[in-house]
């Protein structure tokens, strides 16, 4: 038997996760379980996924050409900035009654949440880009779009990956407690507590944390992969 | 220069807010009592006995509004009793509630006698007593083994029950859950999101009443009459105390649970014996003195006031007391 | 069975306590898709004291405590150049974990309440502070080090009298995203029951925009009035400077 109760915890945490389970309100229905994780498990993927596309096709184009332009700093910047103290929670119970429940309705909410890192990063990174490496292009007769795809964007991938690595993040996290609008999620683990006991809180805490890792790890992966070598140097 | 001025001025707006916050948060805890009449002392004011000032104690509930105001008015009752209080709502739900009573991080909450039954001890719902003084006995059998204590129960009950609206029931016939059957498969069933593998709740519809739904959305709580009136449910499961049901009447109707899946349940107060001989007997007494005048009609008027006037359970509390005359 | 036992008949309530409610005559608070009650606002305002008092005061406790230590280990790392990379790996993964789930890996050690929160709300500012003082730090042209070294400065005379004060800008800039995220995610901490302001968005108020809208304000409150202040301390900190805000 495991000695210290810190690790019969965690252990049997990871019981949870593959076997089903006993448990007192379901007469005698087991809880938990290799089938029932990975449902939740594909749901929450499922609507951080959903939540980050709608993201990234709102804020990257908006950012970037913000950014090229010059213009809207107060816009771009003000979002993002704004964007960081809005309450999750507000989020979820906000949407839930006013606009409704369901993927449909929470995912765009998640979405909301993002696209503040996504604008501001895209915003920032391609503001920083050296003025002369512009010129040089323009003077080269590139189009605008051509000077944003092929000059800007690839200078200002540290910058923007940090902002899409952001949103991940800050979407994952309130996905956590979408099961209160109706968007079943690793979060169910966490917040049914009476159904799914202490191995399965421990259980959605442990695979909530393990993905937002895995999005991130993967993200800074195709972040290095993005950046040209040039640029490899100064990345921190 | 002019920007500076601009910044001042800013900064100066900014002072201002951190000063407004403060003084939002220095405004003080006590919220403003709603005015009740102190006629109608059937139950004599609450004395408060010095002895008691040794006693901490510290009052838990489940994390809903009717729970909540239950563990508000049990702890201002206890405070005016003489006892030093503290509160520890909204736990969370009932074998998080039990486990803090055991490891002593609450002295007692607040707990519906057919949930103690089915959840802790197991037993079907069929096998819930219908008698409140039965039930209350049996769990407290089952409680003495584990060296806890249930006080007597509270004059009203509360059930979960199938509710929709009254559109729905007359569209299809439904008057009691087991109209449902052969209806349930085109009807969308929303739920707390426990609800779904609870016996006294999905999983008892399903395997005691044979219902198969065309689907089961999880909502909190907050939301099970939202989901009705937007017409985004077809059922939702409510409580029989539920304040909607008298204030809406021409909304919303539930279905006479005629299997009685869902026992109907009232409140007995679970401690464990040592906190309950070392707080003196004033801690029971209180406790069963305060709780008399808690009928259905008088506990639907506490939820009222929370859910749907959207008072915090202490006023709610608050009220209660000085109008049934316990508390000055 | 369902029909509620009443065991004794009690009565002995006023008569005026109970309210006549019908659909028609029901409040504002009552009617889920009205936006802003403003009376139930006007009325109801003074029951936001306490919860932001505990909101401040976990916010408070949890800066600081991620200052301090971001801060330490900055120092640390300024010297000691291999520390970096695992220093700023172990933040970010601190970081990364969604703090929800945080709260409850703690659970088996430090239970419910504000420990617990403080504990994770100080762990997810490090990254943030302790990155800024690294780059506030890398930042300082060689050549002023390099200046004051010929001046006959010590190292930790040329740290904390020209390194640190050129890097404050930087330093407070990550303080003050550090704040607003934690202003934010302490609203989460009611589900530990810790309190703060997330106790209006929760439970009763869940499906209440009013009482949610008026939490927010006080959030977007608090979130500005450190920002301005955290920009007065750099004002104040660094009076050759004419301060850009970010």
């Amino acid at each position: 038997m495991n000695a210290h109760p810190l690790v019969a915890s965690f252990s049997g945490a990871v019981e949870f996760i593959f076997t089903p389970q006993e448990s007192n309100v379901t007469g005698g229905k087991e809880v938990g379980g290799f089938d029932k994780t990975m449902e939740l498990l594909v749901g929450h993927i499922e609507v951080t996924v959903l939540a980050l596309a709608i993201a990234l096709l709102i804020g990257l184009p908006l950012g970037l050409y913000l950014g090229h332009k010059g213009r809207g700093e107060l816009v771009a910047v003000g979002i993002g900035n704004a964007g960081r103290a809005i309450p999750e929670l507000a989020v979820i119970a906000l949407v839930a009654t006013l606009v409704g429940i369901g993927m449909r309705n929470v995912a765009p909410a998640l979405a909301l949440l993002g696209i503040a890192p996504i604008l501001n990063n895209a915003y920032v990174g391609v503001r920083q880009v050296d003025p002369a490496a512009v010129d040089a292009a323009r003077g080269m007769g590139m189009s605008e779009l051509s000077i944003i795809r092929k000059v800007e964007l690839p200078l200002a991938v540290p910058t923007v990956m940090g902002g899409i690595r952001g949103a991940a993040i800050v979407i994952v996290a309130t996905a956590t407690i979408a099961p209160l609008a109706g968007v079943e999620s690793l979060g169910d683990f966490i917040l049914n507590r009476n159904v799914y006991g202490e191995n399965g809180l421990l259980a959605g805490a442990m695979l909530v944390a393990l993905l937002a890792l895995t999005i991130e790890g993967s993200l800074a992966l195709l972040q290095r992969r993005l950046t040209s070598d040039g640029l490899k140097v100064k990345t921190a | 220069m002019r920007i500076d001025q601009t910044r001042v001025r800013v900064l100066l707006a900014a002072l201002a807010a951190l000063a407004l916050t403060l003084g939002v948060a220095a405004c003080g805890s006590d919220d403003s009592t709603t005015s009740g009449s102190t006629e109608g002392g059937g139950g004599g004011a609450i004395q408060s006995n010095p002895d008691n000032g040794k006693v901490s104690l510290t009052i838990g509930s489940k994390n809903f509004p009717e729970q909540e105001i239950l563990g508000e008015i049990y702890a201002q009752a206890l405070t005016a009793a003489g006892y030093k209080v503290k509160s520890a709502l909204n736990l969370g739900s009932e074998t998080v509630a039990l486990k803090a009573v055991k490891g002593g991080q609450i002295s007692g909450y607040p707990e519906y006698a057919s949930t103690a039954l089915t959840s802790f001890f197991g037993l079907e719902p069929e096998e819930v007593p219908a008698d409140a003084t039965e039930a209350w006995e049996k769990a407290n059998e089952e409680f003495e083994k584990e060296n806890l204590q249930a006080f007597e129960p509270t004059p009203f009950a509360s059930a979960n029950a199938v509710g929709t609206t009254k559109e729905t029931a007359d569209k299809y016939g439904l008057k009691t859950v087991s109209d449902l059957e052969g209806v349930s498969e085109k009807l969308s069933l929303f739920g707390s999101p426990e609800c779904r593998q609870r016996i006294d709740c999905l999983a008892g519809l399903e395997k005691l009443y044979g219902l198969k739904f065309k689907s089961f959305t999880p909502v909190d709580i907050g939301l099970r009459y939202t989901v009705l009136e937007k017409g985004q449910a077809d059922l939702s499961i409510l409580f029989t105390t539920d304040p909607q049901l008298s204030a809406e009447s021409d909304k919303f109707v539930i279905l006479e649970d005629d299997k009685e899946v869902f026992p109907a349940g009232n409140v007995i107060f679970v401690t464990t014996k040592q906190v309950a001989e070392e707080a003196g007997p004033d801690f029971e007494e209180t406790i069963l003195q305060v709780q008399e005048g808690l009928d259905l009609k008088v506990v639907q008027e506490l939820d009222a006031r929370v859910e749907l006037e959207k008072e915090t359970p202490k006023q709610a509390a608050q009220a209660y007391l000085e109008s049934a005359g316990y508390v000055g | 069975m369902t029909s509620p036992i009443v065991l004794a008949a009690a009565g002995e309530v006023g008569g005026d306590f109970f309210k006549e409610r019908t659909s028609g005559t029901l409040p504002c608070q009552a009617n889920e898709s009205h936006l802003f009650c403003f009376d139930w606002a006007k009325e109801n305002i003074d029951r936001y004291g306490t919860p932001a008092q505990q909101h401040l005061e976990i916010v408070l406790l949890s800066v600081l405590i991620g200052f301090v230590v971001a801060f330490a280990l900055a120092l640390l790392a300024h010297r000691t150049r291999w520390l970096q990379p695992p220093l700023l790996a172990t933040t970010g993964v601190l970081y990364t974990i969604p703090s929800i789930a945080f709260f409850f890996l703690l659970l088996p050690l430090t239970g419910f309440g504000r420990d617990t929160a403080v504990i994770v709300l100080s762990a997810y500012t490090l990254q943030i502070i302790y990155r800024n003082t690294m780059l506030g730090l890398d930042n300082v042209p060689d050549s002023v080090k390099d200046a004051a070294r010929g001046m006959g400065l010590t190292n930790r005379q040329i740290l904390w009298k020209v390194e640190l004060p050129l890097a404050t800008p930087e330093i407070i800039a990550g303080l003050r995203v550090a704040t607003a995220s934690t202003i934010a995610i302490t609203t989460l901490v009611v589900l530990i029951s810790a309190g703060g302001l997330g106790t209006e968005m929760y439970g009763s108020n869940f499906n209440f925009p009013t009482a949610i809208l008026i939490a927010v304000a006080i959030i977007a409150l608090m979130v500005l009035a450190f920002d301005l202040l955290l920009l007065t301390a750099q004002r104040l900190l660094t009076p050759w400077r004419k301060v850009k805000p970010r």
